[in-house]
């Protein structure tokens, strides 16, 4: 193939760029805006930051939201992991298929929908709804998405690997840790990235499962819109870029070391 | 080490049938067989990945017919060796010493030393992706062989090699087992290999034993016509035994032999081709046709139909006399010895 680039492949770049990011190159410049009108521009500021972090709500819902995804994440990778070892390693077994559908279906099903069964379970149940039924609504499809990433990588994974650690002498657990773990990594990783972004991001299943007390940071958001898009809301949506961006970047580099 | 009576069932599938079978220490034992024969299934019931229904497994005088592989003094090298892709090449070797908790500079001089067994010393820091074929075979020796096992199993170890690193491989792999004294226990389908490695050969055919002996025995006095035909090429013959010392073809033909073999028996008579001479030179003597030949350089595989319709397949070394061509007769002998009488 001819090296360098064309035209044409410059073109699709920065077209592909433009679609992917201007929305959020604008939300940041617009962050930075000095004036309270969001489509006029009146010069540069940085005083939307302040305003936003004093903001108490506004600070308090990031607060929630970063402990709903860190909870939810983590326990989306731990049940999602064993989730996708039984999906992928153990034998066949009376009610598989019913398994994976069931354990599979937070992937396809409409978000709206699982919402309002996790608030209904969450009702029968008596528990009361704040940021552990979050936790376990964001777990819940979580766990679905870390399922799928770990199971691709366990399908090419070679199993001689875990017996070869045996012979060694590793018990089967200690063959877990030290070789079958350190080699899906990676994708153990992935899918904790996957669901703690998803869980940052989800607004409408939280609206389910939450209660008082416990709004994120999307739900803030989305009530703030409705009245008017203020530049707090660029602003802390710029922080929370810039913190999202910070993480995936050390997440990837961890990853490349370990290599 | 000894099985005896080991017995391993998959559902109605019996892959391991009653197997009894010694290794002494010291020996370089190769489990011959054909995919399916329950070579691997034997190897694996003495790696302890899988556990026997029946029978006793004895290694180093203890049955550990039950214990599960990481409480076996046996360890194996894998097929495609199934190196750790994350680890160096140092603490892949380290690996088995870590488990067993050997303090860290102990396990430094045995992890150089069993790198410098299989050459590769220099080679600590590499990861597995960064080797060649055969070196990473070596690694995985190198980890096998640091645990100083009473048992080290061989998984078809040369069947990822290329075929000129293979020939290589073989004798490093002999000259290793002789310089260590340990027990090397393969498992192989490839005859070649068998041969030129083991010092005996135990032949598996449906998960049984069929036949235990050195290589020489196995290819010289096979006990049966499976054996015959697995190890080299081989003339089978059907026969009918119509006085002592003399069998006849189905065609007419007769041929004599040494050994007894009860009149009105029917038998297979093995004649290996390279046996059969060229040229009239006692009795078992007949004029045959050339009707095909397969020249390989040194050697050339002719196949010849003698008068009664009896095919042979006989073995020439070139170089001796003028080329020859289908179509040209040829004065051959069969002699007495070269014939082994085999049930039918």
């Amino acid at each position: 193939m001819r090296r360098g680039n064309s035209l044409f492949g410059v073109t699709v770049l920065t077209a592909g760029f433009a679609f992917l990011y201007l929305p959020i190159v604008l939300l940041v410049i617009g962050s930075f805006n000095a004036g309270r009108q969001v489509n006029v521009w009146a010069g540069w500021s940085a005083r939307w930051y302040g305003e936003a972090l004093r903001n108490e709500q506004l600070v308090a819902s990031i607060w929630v939201s970063l402990q709903v995804a860190l909870a939810a994440a983590t326990l989306a990778t731990v049940v999602g992991t064993i989730g996708a070892f039984v999906l992928t390693r153990l034998p066949r077994f009376r009610g598989r298929a019913l398994f994976r559908i069931g354990f599979l279906t937070p992937l396809v099903l409409p978000e709206v929908i699982l919402g309002l069964a996790l608030l209904l379970l969450f009702v029968r149940l008596d528990l009361d709804r704040g940021i552990g039924t979050v936790i376990l609504a964001h777990a819940t499809f979580g766990a679905a998405f870390v399922a799928v990433v770990v199971s691709s990588r366990l399908a090419s994974f070679d199993p001689a690997l875990e017996e070869a650690a045996m012979d060694l002498g590793a018990t089967p657990m200690r063959a877990f840790l030290r070789v079958t773990l350190p080699v899906i990594a990676p994708a153990v990783l992935a899918g904790w990235l996957l669901a703690f972004t998803l869980s940052l991001d989800d607004l409408v299943i939280a609206s389910f499962a939450s209660g008082p007390g416990a709004t994120t940071l999307p739900m803030r958001i989305y009530s703030q819109v409705r009245l008017g898009v203020s530049p707090e809301i660029n602003a802390i949506s710029t922080m929370m870029i810039a913190a999202v961006t910070v993480a995936v970047i050390g997440a990837s580099l961890a990853a490349k070391r370990r290599r | 080490m000894e099985l005896a009576g080991v017995t391993k069932r998959y559902g109605r599938v019996t892959a391991v049938d009653r197997v009894d079978l010694q290794i002494p220490k010291g020996e370089f034992f190769a489990l011959l067989g054909p995919s399916g024969s329950g070579k691997t299934t034997l190897l694996r019931l003495l790696a302890g990945f899988e556990l026997p229904d029946e029978g006793r497994v004895v290694i180093a005088g203890r049955d550990v017919a039950q214990v599960p592989p990481y409480h076996r003094p046996v360890n194996m090298v894998f097929q495609a060796y199934a190196l750790f892709p994350h680890l160096s090449v140092a603490r892949n070797v380290a690996f088995g010493l870590e488990m067993e908790r050997v303090g860290k500079s102990e396990i430094q001089a045995r992890v150089a030393e069993a790198l410098a067994q299989v050459e590769l010393s220099g080679f600590e820091d590499r990861k597995p992706d960064q080797l060649s074929g055969g070196q990473r075979q070596r690694v995985a020796i190198a980890r096998a062989i640091v645990k100083r096992p009473e048992l080290l199993l061989l998984d078809e170890p040369l069947a990822a090699l290329d075929r000129r690193l293979r020939e290589k491989t073989r004798a490093e792999l002999r000259a290793l087992q002789q310089r260590l004294g340990l027990t090397f226990v393969m498992v192989t389908h490839d005859q070649d290999e068998a041969l030129a490695l083991a010092t005996r050969i135990a032949v598996l055919d449906r998960g049984r034993i069929v036949q235990v002996g050195t290589p020489a025995e196995l290819y010289e006095r096979p006990a049966s016509r499976f054996v015959a035909e697995f190890l080299g090429d081989c003339n089978l013959l059907e026969a009918a035994i119509v006085e002592p010392g003399v069998a006849a073809l189905p065609g007419g033909a007769r041929l004599h032999f040494a050994g007894d073999a009860a009149p009105g028996s029917r038998v297979t008579l093995a004649i290996r081709p390279e046996k059969i001479a060229i040229g009239a030179d006692g009795r078992n003597t007949a004029v045959g046709t050339i009707e095909a030949v397969e020249y390989l350089g040194d050697i050339s595989h002719l196949q010849v139909r003698l008068p009664d319709g009896t095919a042979l397949e006989v073995t020439r070394v070139n170089g001796a006399g003028p080329p020859l061509v289908a179509g040209d007769r040829l004065m051959l002998t069969i002699p007495l010895e070269a014939i082994t009488v085999l049930p039918a």
